[in-house]
């Protein structure tokens, strides 16, 4: 699928919008530490609208860390942040207003225990964009429904499969009709046979054309789904490129060596 | 016997008892049933020769007289049940106030960063002195205190001190539990609730204080069977509950049994709810424990 305006599934929430020409994010010499670990080390990037941009690396390559400031999680200590634009990063900014336009899915679910999947799915749209009830219920029975999940809706969390789970994850995050998808390693927490359902999911949300930025181990996925793939190590983007260019021509020697053990591994 | 253990099949007369009961794995019933019967004869024996020490102890006739007196029972029994009454009310008001003004501790306790440190710090200081104080010295202190310094329109009705006094003190002690209940969920959580864009409040209103509350369950209403015994406290500021009942027909009798009558009142009422208390406890453990292996 081109990253091209045209052929834009318009039945997903956020997919659509945006499409004013702009790039989605812009990430300037972006720093972060906890304590004396420095994390990030001056990133750069720019994500354009309807492109997936796929961050492999190392575990501690900052990866997660990069994903949580662009959410806000993680208050950042140099640098900037610009979504559509508008500096996310300034002082003073509304967080909550800017929570409610990007969509984070973690690698461990984070789903709410003491809710249904309905409840799960509703509690943003309900309270963070005061929908009322029923229509919130309408829009999520249809996104669930869109993702083999309906007949899940009054089911509470422990009831599902792993995989399951990591899909009421990601359309909780779609319910808020999001600009921009983070997905945080949303496979790394699953048994291998649950993977595929999660994965065929993300690939569906990228034919349809919304915006991700997805950290990920799985380089086989990285190299079929991203328009651009970024190495992370130690903090910076070592080396960016097509899937082609990063997985049949690393330029770099840590790039080269990361995906040899990948391959030794039996990951790609 | 077939082999260590039992591994064969096991034979006719081990199950039903005629082989060598006890001996085997496999023979499980006729040990229970025996255990049992240890156990009631062990605990008839044990119970009977205490009861029996007491009974022949050289001033039991005179102790019988003034702690367990039959007649003083049927005249002042009525009285001091319905003295009860009182002890009900103050700890269901008491209650009330103590779950809403202890949550309210607890999440000032519990609000991150510098510009909130004045209020950390008041509900600190607040929970470690009422922790710290005996309650009776609290209980003076508000009842006579207060009262004492005859500002007008202030309250000179000492229920009104008394339940003061144990939310209060209550408070300080359930603002902990609900402290450890809301540092209990994971922060991930509430990571999850503030990435869909909801408010810090909203977070712990929705996400965080619901799986709170319901840990912390058990341990609230162990501290409320503490509660329900410590409204005996409030005789000593002259409010007319079941103990300052069974004080006053003590004195009119010159007998101890009201206090007998008492604490008839306190097993009956207090028991049940320690039961209570400890079945929520095993039913939430063996939840957990199934949660663990799922």
């Amino acid at each position: 699928m081109s990253a091209a305006t045209a052929g834009i599934d318009r039945s997903l929430p956020g997919a659509h919008r945006g499409s004013g020409g702009g790039p989605a994010i812009v990430i300037e010499g972006l720093y972060k530490s906890f304590g004396k670990l420095e994390v990030l080390r001056g990133i750069d990037l720019v994500l354009h609208q309807h492109e997936v941009v796929c961050l492999i690396g190392a575990s501690g390559s900052g990866k997660s860390t990069l994903l949580r400031c662009v959410n806000l999680l993680e208050p950042i200590d140099a640098g900037r942040i610009l979504v559509e634009g508008e500096e996310i990063t300034a002082p003073k900014i509304d967080v909550n207003r800017i929570r409610r336009r990007i969509g984070i899915v973690f690698q461990a679910f984070n789903l709410f225990p003491h809710m249904s999947v309905l409840d799960n799915v509703t509690l943003g749209p309900r309270k963070a964009l005061r929908r009322p009830r029923a229509q919130a219920e309408a829009d999520a029975t249809a996104l669930l429904e869109r993702f083999g999940l309906a007949d899940k809706r009054r089911d509470y969390p422990d009831r599902l499969s792993g995989g399951q789970q990591q899909r009421v994850a990601i359309v909780r995050a779609l319910a808020m009709s999001p600009d921009l998808l983070l997905l945080d390693e949303v496979t790394s927490a699953l048994d291998p046979e649950l993977i595929a359902e999660v994965l065929e999911v993300i690939r569906e949300l990228a034919g349809a054309g919304m915006t991700m930025l997805i950290a990920t181990h799985e380089m086989g996925f990285a190299r079929d789904i991203a328009n651009r793939v970024c190495f992370l190590d130690a903090g910076r983007i070592l080396e960016e490129g097509t899937p082609a260019e990063i997985f049949g021509a690393p330029r770099e020697e840590r790039t080269r060596r990361f995906l040899q053990r990948i391959v030794e591994a039996g990951r790609l | 016997m077939t082999g260590i253990g039992g591994l064969g099949p096991p034979d006719q007369g081990e199950l039903i008892g005629l082989g060598e009961p006890g001996r085997s794995p496999r023979s499980q019933q006729p040990s229970a049933l025996r255990s049992t019967l240890v156990a009631l004869v062990s605990t008839v024996v044990f119970f009977g020769l205490l009861a029996w020490i007491v009974v022949n102890a050289p001033n039991w006739p005179a102790v019988q007289e003034s702690f367990f007196n039959g007649r003083v029972f049927a005249l002042t029994a009525e009285p001091i049940a319905r003295a009860f009454w009182v002890n009900v009310q103050l700890f269901l008001i008491a209650e009330v106030l103590i779950l809403s003004f202890a949550l309210v501790i607890a999440v000032l306790r519990s609000l991150p960063g510098p510009v909130f440190v004045p209020v950390r710090l008041l509900a600190t200081v607040y929970v470690d002195v009422f922790r710290a104080l005996p309650g009776v010295l609290v209980i003076y202190v508000l009842g006579f205190g207060i009262p004492g310094l005859a500002i007008a329109g202030v309250p000179v009705d000492p229920f009104f001190y008394a339940v003061l006094a144990l939310t209060l003190i209550y408070s300080a002690y359930v603002s902990e539990v609900y402290r450890a209940g809301i540092e209990s969920v994971h922060p991930s959580q509430e990571a999850a609730a503030r990435s869909l864009g909801l408010s810090r409040f909203q977070a712990l209103r929705h996400v965080i204080l619901p799986q709170a509350i319901r840990r912390v369950i058990p341990p609230l209403l162990n501290d409320f069977i503490g509660l329900q015994k410590d409204t005996v406290l409030v005789s000593y500021i002259g409010v007319v509950e079941i103990f300052r009942q069974s004080q006053i027909k003590q004195s009119a009798y010159f007998n101890f049994t009201p206090y007998l009558a008492t604490a008839l009142v306190f097993l009956v009422f207090t028991i049940p709810l320690a039961r209570f208390t400890d079945w929520l406890i095993s039913r939430d453990r063996s939840r957990q424990t199934r949660g663990g292996f799922r």
